[in-house]
């Protein structure tokens, strides 16, 4: 029996756009899967887009957290440390 | 300064560590100042917010038993927080699933495909760009900037999916938002940032 027949509606481009984060959470039903991965197998375009949607959320990873100014450390000492007393002057509701 | 987990973190902030304290404020201070301010009229607003959930977690630590995650824990008291903050700020928001997710923006300009959708004008090469710039530290303020310039509930997605790095599950739990708007949230989020970056440093391939 041959099963050549592939019933595969193409995807166009600016379907395969929207599909990206559902591809990329492995989301998308496996139908949609596959047309978008053909899609992406002759499409050099949406293959960068992907690659780019990748860094993306590479790069907003990478971003460390500022330095806390010397003053909102002082401030976030004195927090802790005001909390630090009031803790030990009375017994914790937790125990 | 920079190491150890939240859970190492924890222990020492609970054995009396001042240090592991301000360590783990300045881990998670610019997300949490990031989401409060989504919520608030101004920064100094949202820094009083921060504050105060640092406050919050302070006197909830004892009965912090690690059933959720600790930044599960911390951001659903932020958030609590900022909502109300932001109420007495008289500031009206759209939080959790409230309000509708429309789902008609594109996450690349219909004017880029031409009329059967096929790219008319493709993505601009930018990735290597992009990577000479962070190794230059030149990268991380542009995309501060335009993280700060996304609107608010996409925001707070990205902000703790991607900077923070919680799972989908975590964001929902956090914002109380439904797991099909987390993800078409994130999914325009994402596309701005990316369309951003190719605004701002792509070139034409």
């Amino acid at each position: 029996m041959m099963r050549l027949r592939l019933r595969r509606r193409d995807l166009v481009c600016q379907q395969a756009v929207e599909l990206v984060t559902d591809y990329l959470e492995s989301r998308l039903p496996r139908g949609d899967r596959r047309r978008y991965e053909a899609h992406l197998a002759g499409c050099p375009h949406c293959t960068e887009y992907l690659a780019q949607m990748r860094k993306t959320i590479e790069l907003t990873g990478t971003l460390t957290p500022d330095d806390l100014t010397p003053q909102m450390q002082d401030d976030f000492i004195a927090l802790y440390r005001q909390w630090h007393a009031d803790d030990a002057g009375e017994p914790s509701p937790e125990g | 300064m920079d190491s150890g987990t939240d859970a190492q973190l924890l222990a020492a902030l609970r054995a009396g560590d001042e240090r592991a304290f301000v360590t783990m404020v300045q881990r998670h201070h610019a997300a949490m100042l990031r989401l409060a301010s989504s919520f608030v009229p101004n920064v100094a607003v949202a820094e009083e917010v921060v504050q105060d959930t640092w406050v919050g977690v302070l006197r909830g630590i004892g009965g912090f038993e690690g059933r959720s995650s600790f930044r599960t824990w911390l951001f659903r008291i932020l958030i609590n927080r900022a909502r109300t903050a932001g109420a007495r700020e008289r500031r009206t928001i759209a939080v959790g699933d409230t309000e509708a997710v429309s789902d008609t923006e594109a996450a690349v300009s219909a004017s880029r495909f031409d009329g059967s959708g096929s790219w008319l004008s493709p993505p601009e090469q930018w990735i290597e760009e992009a990577e000479n710039r962070l190794e230059a530290g030149k990268l991380a303020d542009f995309l501060r900037t335009a993280i700060d310039d996304l609107p608010d509930r996409q925001r707070q997605v990205v902000t703790l999916r991607d900077l923070e790095g919680l799972t989908s599950g975590e964001v929902c739990s956090v914002l109380e938002i439904s797991e099909s708007n987390q993800r078409v949230l994130l999914h325009r989020g994402r596309s701005r940032l990316r369309q951003a970056i190719e605004t701002g440093i792509g070139r034409p391939s």
